[in-house]
């Protein structure tokens, strides 16, 4: 059991939940049973091949898993999950 | 002294001296930090929401000169939060506002106003003079352009960015570490992350924020303490939590990695997808003024109203008439609607109903029409009565 932290921009795709406790052997199969339970976030996280979008980091705990084994970096129980996208801040557009 | 023949002869004058008295007497600044903030030059990019702290900081903080790059006026909606503008200067250039502002806390001051966007013609050449940048911006095209303005040019980048609430905040380019590109590759698509015109920002985070750019802005200028430098500092207000990850230099990173391939400033709004234009519907959705639409309903002609706003919005004003229907909630109420009506989405300024209408439009609808400019147009057009926001 592992917990994911949801970032602000995302909660409203997981029942404006913070936090979920999500069960799974390495960070795909984590974030594969998190958008199995809430289908909008799918589509924020991945792209139509099914990749992690290029503004959205994982972290298990304080590392990004890019310098781990990304989706297949293994996850302990107690370990805890960040999805941070990339926030600009403020009004749209120049 | 020799050194003295390269940096310029500056000492404190002793109005000075008093002024800066409570930095004068930590061993941390003391006289020679004072004199390296007088004659650091940092360049403020956005006089809004991070832009107040800082400037009113920086200014504070005896920084000899600071540039400011900012184009915009300052609007009512503007003072929950920008702090460094007040009542009675909406209306006013933010920034005279922030100069004024900046100039009265520290009259020693040297402020340089760019009253322009920052752009790829103009960066480097603005960005060249200074020491340290700092990025009070709002939008993904400019933190891109400043990121890699500021690697090409060598000058760090000290980095603030606020959402509802929650913010984000690091040191990019400090001395070849790692650049925003290497945190995040690309930006995403315009219309997947709302602004904070359309999410809205807890009015006190960007003072929070603001003030840790302040901070490190400091002591990057003095020399002293461990900078957010390979480290992305992670604040959320509601939690009341900061949490901070490891931030690592991308050896791949297109602009700053082991093989660069970026070696000039590109064009931004097409790396971000953002169009330079209004016009946000996409292909077969056409757009409809507010006053149309108040004729249309005078004539009693049958069409749906569709408000795509979030239910707490509806609290603060509604057209007549209108059905709701979040936009989160759209694909999974789309049922509801019927295919042979016209459609006229609607939200507070146009965006995420031209997101709906373009969502209906894929999902077979053929008659939908998007509000120009949502209910603040029509507050401003049809119904002064109705509150913008």
């Amino acid at each position: 059991m592992a917990k994911v932290l949801i970032p602000t921009p995302l909660r409203q795709y997981a029942d404006k939940r913070d936090s979920v406790e999500v069960e799974g052997r390495t960070v795909g199969e984590i974030l594969e049973a998190l958008t199995s339970q809430y289908t909008e976030l799918r589509r924020h996280l991945f792209n139509d091949e099914g990749k992690l979008r290029n503004f959205v980091n994982v972290y298990v705990n304080d590392e990004d898993i890019r310098y781990l084994a990304r989706e297949a970096t293994p996850v302990q129980a107690g370990d805890t999950l960040s999805i941070v996208p990339s926030i600009a801040g403020g009004r749209r557009g120049l | 002294m020799a050194s003295e023949v390269l940096a310029p002869p500056v000492s404190l004058s002793n109005e000075e001296i008093l002024r800066y008295s409570r930095h004068l007497i930590m061993p941390e600044v003391a006289m020679e930090g004072q004199l390296k903030l007088k004659r650091a030059k940092v360049l403020l990019i956005g006089a809004g929401g991070l832009g107040a702290p800082l400037g009113m900081y920086l200014a504070a903080a005896g920084v000899g000169r600071i540039g400011l790059v900012d184009f915009d006026v300052v609007d009512a909606t503007n003072l929950q939060r920008q702090v460094i503008h007040g009542t009675k200067d909406v209306g006013r250039k933010k920034l005279d506002s922030a100069a004024e502002r900046m100039l009265d806390i520290n009259p020693f001051l040297h402020i340089d106003k760019y009253e322009t966007a920052l752009t790829s013609e103009n960066a480097l050449e603005i960005l060249r003079d200074y020491d340290v940048v700092v990025d009070g911006t709002d939008n993904f095209p400019t933190r891109y352009l400043v990121n890699d303005a500021c690697v090409l040019l060598g000058k760090p980048n000290v980095y603030g960015s606020i959402f509802r609430f929650e913010g984000q905040a690091t040191v990019f380019a400090y001395n070849g570490g790692p650049c925003y590109r290497c945190l995040y590759p690309e930006p995403p698509p315009p219309g997947l992350v709302p602004s904070c015109a359309e999410g809205g920002v807890l009015g006190v985070l960007p003072g929070t924020i603001g003030a840790i750019q302040a901070t490190e802005t400091v002591k990057l200028i003095l020399g002293v303490g461990e900078l957010l430098v390979g480290r992305l500092l992670l604040y959320d207000a509601l939690a009341m939590r900061f949490r901070e990850l490891k931030l690592r230099k991308n050896p791949d990173c297109p602009l700053c990695g082991e093989n660069p391939t970026i070696r000039s400033l590109i064009d931004y709004h097409e790396f971000c997808g953002v169009p330079r234009q209004e016009g946000e519907a996409g292909p077969g959705v056409s757009e409809i003024e507010p006053m149309e639409v108040k004729a249309k309903m005078e004539r009693g002609e049958r069409f749906v109203l569709l408000d795509v706003r979030e239910p707490h919005e509806l609290q603060i004003c509604s057209l007549p008439g209108a059905t709701s229907i979040p936009l989160g909630e759209l694909p999974r109420r789309v049922h509801e609607l019927d295919t042979a009506d016209e459609i006229i989405t609607v939200c507070k300024m146009g965006q995420r109903s031209a997101r709906a209408a373009n969502f209906l439009r894929q999902a077979g609808f053929r008659k939908v029409k998007n509000m120009r400019g949502g209910t603040n147009r029509w507050a401003q057009t049809v119904d002064p009565t109705l509150p913008r926001y």
